[in-house]
């Protein structure tokens, strides 16, 4: 549903988004994490249609954002950072004024539905300018859905939500990304985790991680990845350290490489050293690969220091 | 096509929430009312000027349009872009250019309301009068008029497009309609083709000496027209580039 190709964005000349390319199929809901100024707002602004790129190519829905961009924008349910609403309409005006916009039939049923689904009946006849940060943010996401849009982009949806509405927030998104397309941008690893199927991790405009839940979820229980290499063919040491304890998803390389993972709390790699060497290999390297993706998240979030992809641990001849 | 109609009854109904609106439509048929009963007054009382529906006009344009217009359509673009509402109205399936259009729609029709209420005069003078007034002159003045609204109306929105901050979207439109007011001006003393050029681009020029003599020429006509499809498409251009600044 979304497919972003090469996109570089340039503000003057700082480069806000740098050649990204990434799709999301249709039912997926991908995350886009990333410290301050990564560039998420940027990226997203471009694939809803409202900036340009400086170059590279979006496409939703097969419509490319430019070149087609009404018929785009129509698949398109967008809630931007700073949930920018008309203050001086009713909660209702506003929903029905979006509606319009959106040619939806039957746009009064239908804004009735989004407003029971939000919780926002109550509130229906107030004005925008009157509601509390959470409440708008709920209004925010009510004209994002309206249209029940094939991509759904949300930039930090829940910021700001009392913990009771994250959590509904959460399972609604969870429920739109089963038929629909979901993106939504956030800082929170955990909401990652728990709502998305996949996640992009981008920083000073590069996309420098991309991995499922899964793995992270693998990853956040504390294993890491761990290359060795010896002298000589590295086959016949397969089955030795397979049984090792605590050595997981065991992977040939190379001719001399192979991969595995092993828990941060049952570290293999000692066991695994002294089961090459007593089997008369040549221990070339042995060391832990790609940090967790919590601790790359860290990482970045902290901008003085450089993100190293590997982290190269002493081997251990 | 309707969401044009969408943006220019949002629009409209902005109007009456707006307490500067309401200042400048009170004041202005305020001042209206008293210079007409004075007119009125004077004429009874010395059974020879008679107030035209021209008068009424004369005294509407100067605050209601001439400040009026800058500053009640300064907010139009301006503000949805200072508040980054301009963010999900341009990710809405909607054409710039309908944006643009359904301001200018909604502004104008702002100030066709107020000035349907200024019809009043003409009428209460019909009355007055013994063989009623000429109602001729007061159909193509009040053609005229709607027209010179309609342009206005036009630039201001076309400005505001190029602001995010309305104040000085206010203080630029006034400007325009200063120059536009004037620009005609040296064509009526001295000849020569820029000043006959100036002179034909002159908001005044095509109003005064033809609508409001209850003359109706088509290419007055076709000049507030011409002038209001390139303000707007001016607008539309703006709010369109407004993406690559
Ligand atoms: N309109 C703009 N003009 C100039 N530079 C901009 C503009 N918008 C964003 N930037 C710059 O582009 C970079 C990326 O900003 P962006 O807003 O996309 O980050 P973000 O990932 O959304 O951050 P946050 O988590 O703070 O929302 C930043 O360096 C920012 O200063
Ligand atoms: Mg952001």
């Amino acid at each position: 549903m979304i497919h972003v190709s090469n996109l570089t964005k340039e503000y003057g000349n700082r480069r806000a988004v740098n050649e990204i390319s990434f799709k999301v199929e249709k039912g997926e809901i991908v995350g886009f994490l990333g410290p301050n100024g990564a560039g998420k707002t940027t990226t997203m602004r471009i694939l809803t249609g409202y900036l340009p790129p400086s170059s590279g190519k979006v496409e939703i829905g097969g419509y490319d954002i430019m070149e087609h961009s009404i018929q785009a924008r129509r698949l398109i349910g967008y809630m931007p950072e700073t949930v920018p609403l008309h203050q001086d309409m009713t909660v209702y005006e506003y929903l029905k004024f979006m509606a319009d916009l959106r040619k939806i039939k039957n746009a009064k049923q239908r804004v009735n539905e989004v407003l029971a689904q939000l919780h926002l009946e109550e509130r229906a006849s107030g004005y925008i300018s009157k509601l509390s940060k959470g409440l708008k943010q709920r209004v925010g996401l009510a004209q994002a859905i309206l249209h029940q849009p094939e991509v759904l982009i949300l930039d930090e949806p829940t910021i700001g939500l009392d913990p009771a509405q994250i959590i509904e927030v959460r399972n609604l998104i969870r429920q739109i990304g089963k038929q629909h397309t979901v993106l939504l941008s956030t800082h929170i690893l955990p909401e990652a985790q728990q709502v998305c199927n996949r996640v992009l991790i981008i920083n000073k405009g590069n996309i420098i991680a991309e991995d499922t839940t899964e793995h992270l979820q693998a990853r956040l229980a504390g294993s890491q990845r761990v290359i060795l290499r010896v002298r000589g063919e590295i086959s016949p040491l397969l089955p030795l350290i397979e049984h090792t304890p605590g050595v997981l998803r065991i992977s040939r390389q190379n001719d001399d490489t192979l991969e595995f993972e092993t828990p941060h709390a049952e570290d293999a790699r000692p066991q695994v050293a002294r089961a090459a060497i007593e089997a008369g290999f040549e221990l070339l390297e042995l060391h832990a690969v790609s940090l967790s993706l919590e601790e790359i998240f860290l990482q970045l979030t902290h901008e003085d220091a450089p993100v190293p992809m590997t982290t190269s641990e002493p081997a251990e001849q | 096509m309707s969401n044009i109609w969408t943006i220019a009854r949002r629009e409209y109904k902005l109007f009456f929430f707006s307490p500067i609106a309401y200042v400048f439509l009170f004041v202005t048929l305020l001042l209206l009312g008293l210079f007409f009963y004075l007119d009125l007054f004077f004429a009874v009382t010395t059974q020879q000027f008679v107030p035209g529906a021209q008068r009424t006009i004369q005294l509407y344009i100067f605050p209601m349009l001439f400040l009026g217009i800058p500053v009640l359509t300064m907010r139009t673009i301006a503000d949805e872009n200072r508040s980054g509402t301009l963010e999900l109205l341009l990710t809405a399936p909607i054409h710039d250019w309908e944006l643009v259009i359904g301001k200018w729609l909604g502004s104008l029709l702002f100030f066709l309301t107020s000035t349907l209420v200024t019809l009043v005069y003409p009428l209460i003078l019909n009355f007055q009068l013994d063989p009623g007034i000429d109602w001729g002159v007061v159909i193509s003045a009040y053609t005229g008029l709607i027209l010179l609204i309609s342009t206005m109306c036009a630039v201001g929105v076309s400005v505001s497009s190029f602001f995010s901050n309305p104040v000085a979207a206010m203080f630029a439109s006034l400007g325009m309609m200063i120059i536009f007011w004037i620009i005609g001006s040296p064509a009526q003393v001295t000849g020569g083709t820029f000043t006959q050029v100036l002179g034909y681009l002159g908001f005044p020029d095509h109003f005064y000496d033809s609508f409001m003599r209850g003359i109706i020429r088509a290419q007055d006509v076709i000049f507030y027209v011409s002038m209001t499809i390139f303000a707007l498409a001016l607008g539309s251009t703006s709010v369109e580039t407004r993406r690559w600044r």
